[in-house]
């Protein structure tokens, strides 16, 4: 909402400047965007007098001048052709910024001779387009001076500062002029001096009559609807202060009789519109649109309606869009004579659906859908009446009503003590029937007050809101900081075990050298489709490009897309992660917690050897995350084979019981190629939700007793001939289990197939460190265990190594 | 005659220039038919008197050579040892192993801040889905079908699901504040930290970012308690002593009275922010009472309790914080980026130990 100082004094009566406006609108909730004044710009410039004005010595058309400022003199050199000594002119000074090309001025030699200033012509000013001269300003102006009084003085500047206000949706009844002043003077700022409008005498019965054409469950939508002809008028310019006024506030002047809506609907918040009576039908109808019913509206765009829209028709069709735009054809322009002026008063929720539904933009939606004040219907016509006949001439008819006010506001029962139960300030209760009283709230004293809100006040229904209209206009400066009870001497710890795990897992990566992403939880459908998902049922219906389309079924699709476009920067040796939600389908709750990470690039080139990353540097990290998340080493198995965007034969998948709580591998070649990524990447997914919490042991911290073996353990290795196809896992799971006793831990040192090994077998080589708790182990104990061991072995196929 | 036997054989000693060398000296005099051994083999054969003499004087010899082996022996193994290392010598100035080092990304890092002041003042964690019903994204929250808030350009909606529902991607972490309020009785004390989507995207402006909100639902709550958490919430999280906040009144439907919240900064030097001096306001978020009827399509009494409400953008606090210019460059993975604003791992954000470096 725009509007100038000058508009605003029109309707408020105050010698508050420009700042204490402003501060004052901010802290009543009228939050101010920006104070834009035309002399801001020109705050650094003076006005000068040319003491001398000679021809330049170099040059035939430049004169040399001496101008003074108030101080001293200073020699300017200047092209102007009337450039004379005795004139006062606009003095910028060298480092004074000149508006037309931005940049402060310098110390210039202009063909030889040294400028230390320059004169002024309208055009460097901004101030317009003339730039025969520099300005001549009037003989009185004193030298020395600021110049913005000069330049108003001779009618050059209008130093009319601008505001732009910010209007909470619930407050249309901000949305005017009127409508600020009123507010500022409720907040003490002023008086308000708007004059009760005159009404504006029938000179004739209006020829067209107005007719509300609505079913009962309808009827909201336009309790009232008025209007009357004018008739003989002369279309064409405004006046133009009315110009002026318009395009102050960055509105287009188009004639007379849209200015005089236009300027109604700023400067009161009133919409009106006016048609051109000799292009209708009959009389005017506002009713709903029949399905599928055209407008052709004034933005020239043609649209379809359907039967929840409002429309305003002749007896031919429906001639606007009601309260959201009017028609081409009916409108009114140059060779309009006779008009109608409609005012009426159109229900909020139909015209924010129709303007939504149509995407129609007008200043008319933006009043109607906030809320306008039905009591000035008819005010408002006979304003734009009287500005209809000053300015164009003609004669009124009778104004001509269809249905009646809709019914004042209800009261609502308000204990003052509430102000200070809800907004913790003590406001005197003679005060608080005081603000409401300014702000136009009808208050009576009953013990508790009842209060009835103004007819423009839409958003005020219950106590709370009015203990907001108090403490808005009281100011919320006066609001005292109480310190909220400390429920715990000792901060309570807070956080979920899954936010823990989460917490843990982040950091646990990164000290691996992960890097940290963060990214869109949607991404392109045909990507989302290579991890399971892309499906209708995780599809966005609008989404914001058409590759973020699809919500992701997993966080690699995230990791890859990062990884491709680092990648194009250069960058291929990359470890990324990222912890955040995959979701199972588009229902509420159907999302998982993932932590996810991938390792991508060749090997490092290093005058070491170093290797590609691949599934078991991955593992490593998974494996220590997980034990991170835990707090113990995983001891859940590791299966062969994951879903298929991991290679199929270089990926596990770790599950306890049947909840899989993590999946890693190097990724399946295809998924990369659809990535466009051209180096190896291995990966993993740990589902955070799916990890059991640990068993909790009662409210005991301490761990269990620290008791070692007091005897020595001894290491022996085993090599066993197994088929080819047989995970190493199985055999470590053999052996340990040969006595659970004994066998502390199982570790595969070495993998070998080829010669001396039988075709489509291997040797599997393993260090068994068996750790005695009892006793020192006799030989025959460990000959014992060693043929448990291999028994064990044998079970699975395998032989011992010769 | 043992006098110049014993200094032959330390010479031969002394002079042998290596291990083997060393071992022929040895095996020359110590060994079985060695010079000394021959004189040791000589004492059976005298009589006591001589052997009381001789003894001392041949196993003296004895003890010396062997002595002067061993010497000589770990002089030699020294010398060949530090022969080994000059050989063994490596350019420290080669690279090291590859290693990356790894970061927490601003967000994280930011959370976990206004977490650690949160959990001071008593405040829980709660969370909920991304994915929304309508219902708790606006119905309870007091915003009736026609609001702006509402309209298609604002709201991601995901498609119909397979029993015919239609939900949307929460434009706020406000329905969080529903589901606790709906699952638990006051007192109520959380955040409400999470991603958000909003159909929004320019220099300011990301479709996904991400919003803390704070509840608090008691008896007696009022505006008062509000601005008390929002002044010492910015002094922790901003870590400056004195901090000037501004409030604005506002709207919103789910709060009543609503206001907007902003911090006195100073941004007279280009590109720079300070906060606690200067002439400027800094827009740090919404508030208000949380309006009657939310309480009450939440199961809350609300003559009986009241409360507060406040949210900001947990990007923008890490922004204006950290001095991040545009929020855009948060999600785009920019592996330069991760590592420029990227804190490191073991950077944890306490109360004890300050927030940040």
């Amino acid at each position: 909402m725009k509007f100038t100082l000058s508009w605003l004094k029109e309707h408020l009566d105050t010698d508050a400047s420009v700042e204490a406006i402003s501060e004052r609108l901010t802290s009543i909730g009228l939050e101010v965007e920006s104070v834009t004044n035309p002399g801001a710009a020109l705050k650094d410039f003076i006005v000068g007098e040319i003491v001398t004005a000679d021809k330049h010595p170099n040059a035939d058309k430049l004169r040399l001048c001496t101008v003074a400022t108030g101080t001293d003199t200073l020699q300017i050199v200047c092209g102007a052709p009337n450039a004379r000594a005795g004139i006062k002119v606009v003095l910028a000074r060298p480092g004074t910024v000149i508006p037309a090309t931005g940049e402060a001025l310098k110390l210039g030699t202009i063909r030889g001779v040294e400028s230390r200033g320059m004169m002024c012509s309208v055009r460097e000013l901004l101030l317009g387009e003339d730039h025969d001269g520099i300005i001549e300003l009037k003989p009185g102006a004193t030298v020395g001076a600021p110049v913005i009084a000069a330049l108003e003085d001779s009618g050059l500047l209008a130093n009319d500062p601008l505001f732009d206000v910010s209007i909470t949706p619930n407050r249309g009844d901000a949305a005017s002029v009127w409508g600020i002043a009123r507010d500022l003077a409720a907040s003490g700022l002023g008086t308000l001096k708007t004059e009760k409008v005159q009404p504006v005498a029938g000179k004739f019965p209006s020829p067209v009559k107005v007719v509300l054409d609505f079913a009962p469950e309808n009827k909201a939508a336009c309790p009232i609807f008025a209007g009357r002809l004018i008739r003989g008028v002369r279309n064409g310019p405004a006046p133009k202060w009315v110009q002026d006024r318009l395009k102050s506030v960055g509105m287009k002047s188009i004639s007379a009789l849209v200015d005089a809506t236009n300027l109604v609907s700023q400067d009161r918040g009133r919409p009106l519109h006016v048609f051109d009576a000799g292009k209708l039908n009959g009389n005017i109808t506002a009713r709903m649109a029949k399905d599928g019913e055209q407008v052709l509206a004034l933005d020239d765009v043609t649209y379809t309606l359907d039967a929840n829209a409002v429309v305003i028709a002749d007896d031919a069709h429906a001639l606007g869009i009601a309260g959201i735009m009017g028609g081409k054809d009916s409108g009114s322009y140059d060779d309009t004579v006779d008009v109608f002026l409609e005012s009426a008063f159109f229900d909020a929720g139909f015209v924010a659906r129709t303007g939504r539904k149509h995407g129609i933009i007008s200043d008319a939606r933006y009043r109607f859908e906030r809320g306008v004040d039905p009591q000035f219907v008819l005010p408002g016509l006979e304003l734009a009446t009287q500005l209809i006949l000053d300015w164009c001439g003609g004669e009124a008819s009778d104004v001509v009503i269809a249905g009646a006010l809709p019914s004042p506001h209800k009261p609502i029962t308000f204990n003052p003590a509430f102000v200070e139960k809800l907004g913790g300030i003590a406001v005197p209760r003679e005060r608080i029937i005081e603000i409401l009283g300014d702000l136009g709230f009808v208050v009576e004293d009953h013990g508790d007050l009842h209060v009835v809100p103004p007819s423009w006040r839409h958003d005020v229904d219950g106590p709370a809101d009015l203990v907001e209209e108090v403490v808005r206009i009281h100011g919320l400066a006066g609001v005292a900081s109480v310190p909220l009870p400390r429920a715990h001497a000792v901060a309570a710890p807070v956080l979920s075990k899954a936010q823990r795990r989460t917490r843990t897992a982040r950091r646990a990566l990164a000290v691996r050298g992960f890097n940290e992403t963060v990214s869109f939880s949607f991404i392109a459908r045909a990507n989302a489709a290579l991890f399971g998902g892309g499906d209708d049922a995780r599809q966005l219906s609008n989404p914001i490009a058409s590759d973020l389309d699809a919500l992701r079924p997993s966080i690699l699709p995230s990791l890859l897309a990062a990884a491709s476009r680092n990648a194009a920067r250069g960058f291929s040796n990359l470890q990324l992660f990222e912890i955040g939600a995959a979701f199972d389908s588009g229902m509420p709750g159907a999302q998982k917690t993932v932590a996810s990470a991938i390792r991508t690039g060749h090997a490092e080139r290093h005058w070491q050897k170093t290797e590609a990353p691949g599934l078991f540097d991955v593992k490593a990290d998974l494996l220590a995350a997980l034990e991170a998340i835990t707090g113990a080493p995983m001891s859940a198995p590791i299966t062969q084979g994951a879903p298929g965007w991991y290679h199929p034969g270089r990926s596990g998948t770790i599950a306890m019981g049947p909840k899989v709580i993590a999946q890693f591998g190097e990724l399946h070649p295809k998924v990369l190629a659809a990535f466009d990524i051209k180096v190896p990447v291995a990966g993993f997914e740990i589902f955070l939700d799916a990890i059991p919490d640990a068993k909790t042991k009662g409210n005991s911290k301490a761990k269990p007793l620290f008791q070692p073996s007091p005897f020595q353990a001894i290491e022996r290795d085993f090599a066993f001939v197994v088929d080819a196809k047989l995970a190493a896992g199985e055999i470590v799971k053999a052996v340990k289990q040969a006595d659970r006793n004994l066998v502390d831990t199982v570790t595969v040192f070495d993998v070998y197939e080829g010669k001396g090994v039988p075709e489509g077998r291997k040797s599997v080589a393993v260090a068994v460190r068996i750790q005695p708790k009892d006793a020192t182990l006799t030989d025959a104990e460990i000959e014992a265990l060693n043929q448990k061991i291999v028994a064990a072995a044998l079970k699975l196929g395998a032989t011992l190594r010769g | 005659m043992t006098d110049i036997l014993q200094s032959d054989i330390l010479a031969q000693i002394s002079a042998a220039a290596d291990e083997a060398a060393l071992e022929a000296v040895r095996v020359a005099t110590l060994g079985k038919k060695g010079s000394v051994s021959a004189l040791l083999a000589t004492m059976g054969a005298l009589s006591p008197d001589e052997r009381k003499v001789q003894g001392p004087r041949f196993n003296g010899l004895r003890d010396t050579v062997t002595a002067a082996i061993a010497a000589r022996k770990a002089e030699l193994g020294d010398a060949a040892l530090d022969a080994r290392l000059v050989s063994e010598t490596l350019d420290v100035t080669l690279p090291a192993r590859p290693e990356n080092t790894g970061t927490v990304h601003p967000i994280s890092q930011v959370l976990e801040e206004v977490v650690a002041i949160f959990a001071d003042l008593g405040f829980g964690v709660a969370e909920g889905p991304d994915v929304e019903f309508d219902d708790y994204n606006f119905t309870r929250l007091n915003i009736p079908p026609d609001h702006p808030a509402r309209q298609m350009q604002d709201t991601f909606y995901v498609s119909p699901q397979a029993d015919g529902s239609s939900h949307v991607l929460r434009t706020h972490t406000s329905p969080v504040q529903v589901r606790t309020m709906l699952n638990n009785k006051p007192p109520i004390r959380i955040i409400s930290p999470g991603r958000t989507y909003r159909v929004d995207s320019d220099a300011t402006h990301s479709p996904m970012f991400h919003q803390v909100e704070a509840l608090v639902i008691d008896e007696g709550i009022t505006l008062g308690h509000l601005k008390w958490t929002v002044e010492e919430f910015c002094k922790a999280f901003f870590e400056i002593d004195k901090i000037e906040l501004r409030a604005r009144p506002s709207f919103f439907p789910f709060t009543e009275p609503s206001l907007e919240w902003d911090m006195r900064c100073d941004r007279s030097v280009p590109g720079k922010i300070s906060f606690g001096t200067g002439n400027d306001w800094l827009e740090l978020g919404g508030s208000g009472m949380v309006h009657r009827k939310v309480l009450e399509n939440c199961g809350i009494d609300s003559t009986k309790y009241q409360g507060f409400a406040f949210g900001f953008g947990l990007d923008r606090m890490a922004m204006l914080k950290y001095g991040m210019p545009d929020i855009r460059s948060f999600f785009e993975s920019d592996l330069r980026w991760l590592k420029h604003y990227g804190f490191a791992a073991l950077d944890i954000p306490t109360l004890d130990g300050g927030l940040s470096k």
